[in-house]
This record gives C-alpha cells, sequence and structure tokens, in this order.
C-alpha cells in the first residue's frame, strides 16, 4: 500500500523501472549528487496529516480569523469586499481551467486565450483604452512596470508621482525604480488631493511620467483634466492612471482623458479580499504603446482553413525570446484571477457595471452625511467615489478596537502611512454595506469619538 | 477538424439580459452629478456584453471544453512541473476565514493568517537550508527579482558598487537575464560543456571584482545534477559574488540535498510548480525567497514574526530592507494550497515526490532513447532534453513532433529550449503520474518517430483532431488584433 495518495508508483512498478533503466536501486539515480551535499536523515517539517486531520487543522487556523463575511467591514484601501456572482467561482473551478498552463500551445488551449482575449476587450472597454494585457500581479506592480515602461520609451529618468497613489503601490514603485536607478520626486497633496500647483513645479523635460491615481487612495476623483494638461505640457511625459476599474462604471475613463497608461487591480470585479493576494493587475496603453507594453498580449488570428483563432502575440517583447533585452521579466501572471475577473464583468454587464458604482458612490454618500449629522468630521476635499476621510480625534487603533467590540471592522488608519494623518480614518462603504450597518457605526463611532 | 467557431461573449450580447442580482439600494439617493461634479461622469456605460446566467455558464464551458489542464491528460511541460494540484488544497484556499480576510485588519483578527504563514515560512527554510524565509514575492520570475535586489542592496551596504554584473548560464530560463536586467544588472553568459554542464574555465574567466551573483538552477535545465556545484559556488565566493538558486527544478532533490548546503546564498521557490499551486492558465503563482543570515537584514519588509507572547505579527522595523516587492503579503492563496500540500506529504513524503519524479523522468528517458537524439548520456534528474535532430533530417521538425501529439491527446513538451540543444524536446513527467501514462506516452512518441519515418506528411500537418489547426502567428503580430471592436 502507498503512503501518499498523490504518488501512484507501486514498488512492483519501481522494480520494474529500475530493471528497465538499468540501475540496481533509486539511490542510483543521486549517484551524480556529491555524498559532501547529500542531506542526512529527514527534512524536518511538521507531521504529516492525513485528509481529515488536514481539514480539522486548516479549519482551526481559519476559525482564529475573523472574516469580513462575518462582521460588517469598512475597511477599503485597495481592497474591497465587493459581491461576487456565484458564477465566478463555478467557473474558475473547472480543471480545464485552472490546472492548464500557459497557452502556448494554442490548438488545445483556445479555451483560456480566448478568455484572456476577452478580458483584454473588458478592460480596453472599462479604461477607454487602446490594448490592454494579460494581467500583472498585482495593481502595485503594473504601476511600477508602467513607470519603468515609460522611463524606458522616453530615456528620461524622473518620475513624478503624487502623494495621493496608494502608499504601498508607491513603496513597490521605489524598490523597482532603485533597480533601474530611476529617481522619483512625490508631489503632496492638500485636503486629500494632488496640489495642481506643485505638481506644476515639479515638472522638467527630465520627466518620464506622472502618476497619479483615480479615485485616490482617499477615494477622491482627481482632477484629470487638468493634471493631465500638466503633464503633456511637459515634453515627452507619460500620463498614467492607476484606477479602481469598479470606479469606470460610472466615472469618464482614463483613456478619454488622454491617460498614456492605465493599471490598477481587478480585485473589486469578482475577486476575494484573500489577505491581500493573489488579486489581478490590469495594464492597458494607448496605441502608440502596445509594442513596449509588459507580459502576455493575445491576439486574434485565423489558421490554414482560415477559422477564427486566437494566439499569443507580439513575444518578441518577453523574457523567454529577449532575455535581458525584454520588456520586462514577467513571466507567470495572474491569468485564474483574470479570468474570474472577466467572469464578474460579464455577469455584471453594461448595466450591472454601472448599478454596481452607482451603489457604492450612493452608499459611501449617506454614509458620509450620516457621520458628518453625528458631528463626525468628515474631510471636505474634492468628490469621492467609495471611500472618505474622517478625523476621529483620538487613535484609530483604539478606535477600531472598540468597534471590533460591537461586531464592526472599523477603516484604514491612515496615520499609519501618512505622518500628518494621525488619529484620521478612511472608511470605505461598498454595495454590501446595509443602511442598518452604515447607521450602526454611526451611531457606534458617535459613541466613540463623542467620548 | 471539427471546429465549431466559438462566439465571442460579446457577440452572445442582446440587450437588456443580466446575470447579476444586486440588492434594492436602501439608502436615499442624490443625483450623481452633485455627487462627481459633471466633468467626470461617464457618459456612455461600457460596452459589457448583456447574457444570461445559464449563456454566460455555457460560453465558458465550452471554452474549457477547449482547453486542456493536468486534469484532462498528460502535460510533460519541462521546466514547468505539471503535476496534480490537489483538490483538498483548493477546498482549503476557500474556507471563509481564509477567504474573506482583508490585509489590513488588526493583527489580533487575523492571527491564523499569520500564523499559518510563519509556519509555511518555517517549512521552506527548513526544505531549502536557508536561514529566512520573505513569502511576498507573487512568482518566480518576481522572485528572482527580489532575490537580485537584495544582493545588489548587500553588495552597497558593503559600499561595493562595481558589481555590476550577474553571471547567467547560457541554458538558464529567460528569466534570468531578464530579472537581472530589471534589477539593474548587466548579465553575462558562461557556458556550458560539453556534458551540459557549467564550463567550470569559462565560469573562471568571467568571474571577477564586477560580480555581483550567479544565477543557477540545480539540476540545470537540460536536467543534470551540477556535480561540481561547490566548486562553482567557491568560485564565486572567492570573487566576492554571491551565488542565486532559481527554484524552478527543485522538484528533484527534495529531502536529497539542500541549496543551503549547496552553497548558495539565496534561493526563490515556485510554489505552484514544486508544491502543487495550480497553474491557473498561466498564473497566480508564488515565489517566496529565502536567504542564508548574512542577507536577512535585506528582505523585503514587512516580515512575519513571532512575538515573545506566543502572538504573530509583522516585523516592519527593518531598515536595511529593500523595501516592498508587492502590495501587502504576497499570493497569500496561493501559499495556503502549498502549505497544505507539505502537510500532506511531510518530510519524508516530500522526499519520495522527488525520488519518484526522478525515477519517471529516467524511465521515460530510456524508454525513449533509442528513438531520439539524447545530447547527454547520464542520469537525469526530474526531466530530461531530447534533440528532434534525426527526425528533422527526414523534414520532421520537433514542432510537427509537438503538434502531431496533440492529436493522441497529450500536451506536449517544452519544445526549442535549452536553446544549445538542436530541435529540443524537453520532457519533465512528474511524480503524479503513473508507469501506464508514461508507457503510453512513449508508445506514442515513437509512433510518430516511425510516422516521420513512414508518412511524413502526418506529422508535418498535424495536429489533425483538434478544434482548431495551426494558427497564423505572424499575421497576429503583423496587424495586432488585440481586443473586440463592436462591427
Amino acid at each position: 500500500m502507498s503512503e501518499f495518495r498523490y504518488l501512484p508508483v507501486t514498488e512492483e512498478d519501481r522494480q520494474e523501472m529500475l530493471a528497465t533503466i538499468g540501475v540496481q536501486s533509486d539511490e542510483d539515480l543521486f549517484s551524480d549528487v556529491p555524498e559532501k551535499i547529500r542531506f542526512k536523515g529527514e527534512l524536518k517539517l511538521e507531521p504529516k496529516l492525513s485528509e481529515p486531520e488536514l481539514l480539522r487543522f486548516f479549519n482551526g487556523l481559519a476559525k482564529k480569523n475573523i472574516s469580513t463575511s462575518e462582521y460588517p467591514s469598512f475597511l477599503g484601501a485597495g481592497v474591497y469586499e465587493h459581491y461576487i456572482p456565484s458564477v465566478v467561482d463555478s467557473v474558475i473551478s473547472r480543471g480545464e481551467f485552472y490546472t492548464a498552463y500557459t497557452p502556448y500551445q494554442a490548438e488545445v488551449s483556445q479555451g483560456e486565450l480566448q478568455a484572456i482575449f476577452e478580458f483584454q476587450s473588458l478592460i480596453c472597454e472599462l479604461t477607454g483604452m487602446e490594448a490592454a494585457n494579460s494581467s500583472m500581479y498585482d495593481g502595485s506592480t503594473a504601476l511600477a512596470e508602467a513607470a519603468l515602461l515609460s522611463s524606458g520609451v522616453t530615456h528620461n529618468k524622473k518620475i513624478v508621482v503624487s502623494d495621493t497613489v496608494h502608499p504601498e503601490y508607491r513603496q513597490v514603485l521605489a524598490t523597482y525604480a532603485h533597480g533601474r536607478g530611476l529617481d522619483i520626486e512625490t508631489v503632496p497633496g492638500t485636503d486629500g488631493s494632488t496640489d495642481l500647483k506643485k505638481l506644476e513645479a515639479a515638472m522638467d523635460d527630465h520627466v518620464s511620467c506622472v502618476i497619479v491615481q483615480y479615485p485616490n487612495f482617499f477615494g477622491q476623483i482627481e482632477l484629470l483634466r487638468d493634471i493631465e494638461e500638466i503633464v503633456h505640457g511637459a515634453k515627452k511625459a507619460h500620463f498614467i492612471v492607476a484606477s479602481n476599474p469598479l470606479s469606470l462604471g460610472i466615472l469618464t475613463s482614463p483613456g478619454e482623458l488622454m491617460a498614456d497608461i492605465v493599471v490598477g487591480d481587478c480585485q473589486p470585479l469578482g475577486i476575494t479580499e484573500s489577505f491581500g493576494g493573489p488579486h489581478c493587475g490590469y495594464f492597458a496603453v494607448s496605441k502608440k504603446l502596445i509594442r513596449k507594453v509588459p507580459g502576455r498580449l493575445v491576439g486574434e488570428t485565423v489558421d490554414e482553413q482560415g477559422q477564427r483563432g486566437y494566439v499569443l502575440t507580439l513575444q518578441a517583447r518577453e523574457q523567454h525570446i529577449r532575455r535581458e533585452k525584454a520588456t520586462s521579466n514577467i513571466c507567470s501572471n495572474q491569468a485564474l484571477n483574470a479570468l474570474a475577473s472577466s467572469v464578474a464583468m460579464n455577469a455584471f454587464g453594461k448595466q450591472g457595471i454601472t448599478e454596481l458604482a452607482y451603489q457604492n458612490i450612493q452608499k459611501a454618500h449617506y454614509a458620509a452625511g450620516k457621520l458628518k449629522e453625528s458631528g463626525i468630521s468628515v474631510t471636505d476635499g474634492h468628490p469621492f467615489f467609495n471611500e472618505f476621510i474622517i478625523d476621529c480625534r483620538k487613535p484609530v487603533s483604539s478606535v477600531n478596537r472598540q468597534l471590533l467590540e460591537k461586531g464592526i471592522i472599523g477603516g484604514f488608519d491612515l496615520g499609519r502611512a501618512y505622518e500628518q494623518m494621525q488619529n484620521k480614518m478612511l472608511i470605505a462603504v461598498t454595495e454590501l454595506r446595509t443602511k442598518n450597518e452604515i447607521d450602526q457605526l454611526t451611531e457606534v463611532l458617535g459613541g466613540i469619538i463623542g467620548d | 477538424m471539427t471546429n465549431q467557431n466559438q462566439p465571442l461573449i460579446f457577440e452572445r450580447s442582446r440587450k437588456n439580459r443580466t446575470a447579476y442580482s444586486l440588492p434594492e439600494l436602501d439608502v436615499p439617493e442624490k443625483p450623481l452629478d452633485e455627487m462627481v461634479g459633471p466633468d467626470y461622469l461617464r457618459e456612455n456605460s461600457p460596452e459589457f456584453p448583456e447574457v444570461s446566467e445559464l449563456e454566460l455558464v455555457r460560453h465558458y464551458m465550452a471554452l474549457s471544453k477547449r482547453n486542456f489542464g493536468v486534469d484532462n491528460g498528460f502535460y510533460p511541460l519541462g521546466s514547468c512541473t505539471m503535476k496534480y494540484n490537489p483538490k483538498v488544497n483548493e477546498y482549503i484556499a476557500r474556507l471563509d476565514g481564509l477567504t474573506h480576510i482583508h490585509p489590513y485588519q488588526d493583527e489580533q483578527t487575523i492571527q491564523g493568517a499569520l500564523e499559518l504563514l510563519y509556519r509555511l515560512q518555517n517549512n521552506l527554510q527548513e526544505i531549502t537550508g536557508m536561514d529566512a524565509v520573505t513569502l511576498q514575492p507573487a512568482a518566480g520570475a518576481h522572485g528572482e527579482w527580489t532575490g537580485l535586489m537584495i544582493i545588489r542592496a548587500f553588495h552597497e551596504a558593503n559600499g561595493d558598487f562595481k558589481r555590476t554584473k550577474v553571471i547567467i548560464p547560457d541554458t538558464a530560463h529567460g528569466t534570468n537575464p531578464a530579472s537581472a536586467s530589471v534589477a539593474g544588472f548587466e548579465a553575462v553568459t558562461v557556458k556550458s560543456n560539453a556534458h551540459g554542464l557549467v564550463d567550470i574555465d569559462d565560469l573562471r574567466r568571467v568571474a571577477d571584482e564586477t560580480t555581483a551573483a550567479l544565477m543557477l538552477t540545480n539540476p540545470n535545465t537540460l536536467g543534470l545534477f551540477e556535480t561540481n556545484i561547490q566548486e562553482i559556488a567557491d568560485i564565486i565566493h572567492q570573487a566576492g559574488g554571491k551565488v542565486y538558486y532559481d527554484g524552478a527544478n527543485m522538484n528533484a532533490i527534495m529531502g536529497v540535498t539542500r541549496p543551503g548546503d549547496m552553497g548558495y546564498d539565496v534561493v526563490h521557490l515556485n510554489l505552484h510548480k514544486t508544491f502543487t499551486g495550480p497553474h491557473g492558465g498561466g498564473g497566480p503563482g508564488s515565489g517566496p525567497v529565502g536567504v542564508k543570515t548574512e542577507l536577512e537584514p535585506f528582505l523585503p519588509k514587512p516580515l512575519i514574526i513571532k512575538k515573545q507572547d506566543g502572538s504573530f505579527g509583522f516585523d516592519n522595523n527593518r531598515p536595511q530592507s529593500i523595501g516592498r516587492v508587492k502590495a501587502f503579503y504576497g499570493n497569500f492563496g496561493i501559499n495556503v494550497r502549498a502549505y497544505a500540500y507539505i502537510r500532506t506529504m511531510g518530510g519524508k513524503g516530500l522526499k519520495q515526490v522527488s525520488k519518484d519524479a526522478v525515477l519517471n523522468a529516467n524511465y521515460l528517458l530510456k524508454r525513449l532513447s533509442d528513438h531520439f537524439d539524447t545530447p547527454f548520456k547520464r542520469i537525469c534528474k526530474h526531466e530530461f532534453v531530447l534533440s528532434g535532430s534525426r527526425q528533422k533530417n527526414l523534414g520532421v521538425r520537433t514542432l510537427d513532433i509537438a503538434k502531431r501529439l496533440l492529436d493522441f491527446g497529450y500536451y506536449p513538451p517544452t519544445i526549442y529550449f535549452p536553446l544549445l540543444v538542436d530541435e529540443a524536446l524537453m520532457i519533465e513527467p512528474t511524480e503524479t503520474e503513473s508507469k501506464e501514462t508514461l508507457d503510453a506516452f512513449a508508445d506514442h512518441l515513437i509512433a510518430i518517430t516511425e510516422e516521420a519515418e513512414n508518412t511524413p506528411e502526418i506529422v508535418q500537418e498535424a495536429p489533425h483532431h483538434t478544434v482548431i489547426g495551426r494558427l497564423d502567428e505572424t499575421r497576429a503580430a503583423r496587424h495586432p488584433v488585440l481586443r473586440y471592436r463592436k462591427q
């Protein structure tokens, strides 16, 4: 009897196979590993578990967490709890999809290739851009790669980024920029949006790109029309917009506002929070940048009979062909999550994507109004989508702990990321929060802050 | 050929159909232009398809039938370790308490998630023989770049700014030189010798005071163990560089030898290869990086730690860290699956995995070695490379052989890689395949070599039984159509 259910080779098989190979034992198959570097004994790992034990163990770990389906959550800051149609998990659970690899052999990968082609098309529709790739690791690396693309194309080393861009995205950008020897200038914000005067002051002929977020990290809708004029007023600079794709159900697309590259994370559309990953970065560009895009692209073509089909294309950009001259080192991406997101976008359809965005903005504005009514200070800035800033007048961590005692997961502690924003909380309100939950938050928060 | 032209989801769209259901809005509504302002209100909704739920399901069911995964059949794609993806892992990764948790929740509400990651870190340290592990990188190439950035930070911390070069064998994965380039290094090639191993003399020639690191997978991409690995590591260390282990081929050596014991300083693992994270049609993966103590201060932040009171938390106080390489904490869901796999197998089981992977590869190599040119006459590890040069002389290319395999229900091996083998076929059976599967595959491949001799056109014109024939790639690249447009 085999001890391991994933290993089919029996002792009888083993003897036959060794005889065919012409060796005595399977140790002989490792005779090329020098004695000195052999690992002696057994790896000291945690003991192995049978399937029932495994389930019990992981259920135990899962129960040590409080999930956002148990407690109403007002946490956002880049990751959101949204309605995910059940059909999404049903589709991505198909073994044909999730146990396949990158569709290199197109004839037996038409399903995946077509699904990616549809994903690319959906992202183009949403962002108003000409082309989108098949996905990036997440929004943060998509943003960093966008900056690398710009500096490569413009041969400029200066990246200008607004500090209203997600702080962790900017940290990732900084790591990538250091690798490529690029400089970052961060433009401060005022009342939660980019300071346009300071942006103007940062512009010069060495700027490769300007990066803003729309809606920005604080939920505010940046003045992209004004920013675009400033950016494209400079010689070669690219205008890079990071965008929550859900918001584009009601907001003017960055493409229409003349963005050169649009990036972001599809997590709000069909992907669970999953403690921060796997999510799904998207990467969309204007026509002139198509051949500079990082990662995989799927294109339409025909077979010998003239039948329509799909292939990986423009591969001369990629690492497996161009090696050190590739536009990026990305190989594996987030294909299955891109599929999840596609299924969700298709389930929502034209009407649903708009209604979903509409419910988010309505509920967030209702919540902001309610909190204001109860005497809590809400930052007045530019219009916002589904997130806004409140002043807790005391440490957010303690406020959140008190909320937790009442069964509510509070908002993001902005003091964690912005020195000058101690006591400020970023509240996200999605379509999943009911009026009752919002009213309850207002009441409890009023009690805590009003003390 | 049995193609029924598969409509795009956009082409199935009919006005006013939907496949979602939201509750009625239960808060008082405000006019949109009051909230957003007219300048930023979208005039037209995105042209998303409008389909009912059943139509949506049928669409994706039809697409799934036009796709091939490990669940469908043998998938000996060299270098990708297409092993079985356990169902229980999928179940576990979907547990409510592991799925619906937000990365910014209070630490005390995510102790289970942190404990899981902490335990996984420890297991990976033991498996690789490294002293510290980060789980942040999202995939193998991301791990490579992270590891190189760590090495770069180490040299810079020593005031050593002359180390601008990373040495990479000519057989390496394309991600190696690409990652070196993204990390700001120049890629320098070291040649392979006639035995398919790193040419030691050439390595001595290229290793110098400008060497930041050597990147080397072991076994290498030819499936051969670099027997001189200690000498190789010594040469690099004496030159002042670091030795980087590309963990793509870890499936061959678990419990047999460890990168940390071979002289490596940094290692990345592909949890979606060796540790059963499903490949997902191209991702998501997970590419943890392990390092020796000397490099530990430079790991990305935060690290997951166990505190003195026994609870788990984040260590952000890492002044020498290279910074963040990804938002949040990595591809958690894939890390969950890998940990479930490690707990299923245990130390003894993982060693058995590598033994069986190597046994399967050698058996298949033996069965095929009379029918193909075998560039290297020695035992292989978890994969091997054949040359189709004999068939090429008959007018049948390796590409044709790969396409003919499709007709028999196999996903073909990796082809034309590594570059130094003419008409290469790179075959990795993995340990989760049975002897019957290997025998049947060998029989079919041998039958194809006979066809190449007797009826070459059958092979040259393959595939014959797929939903679509060979596609015009030149046209796709010359006139890119990358999205649907309404006619």
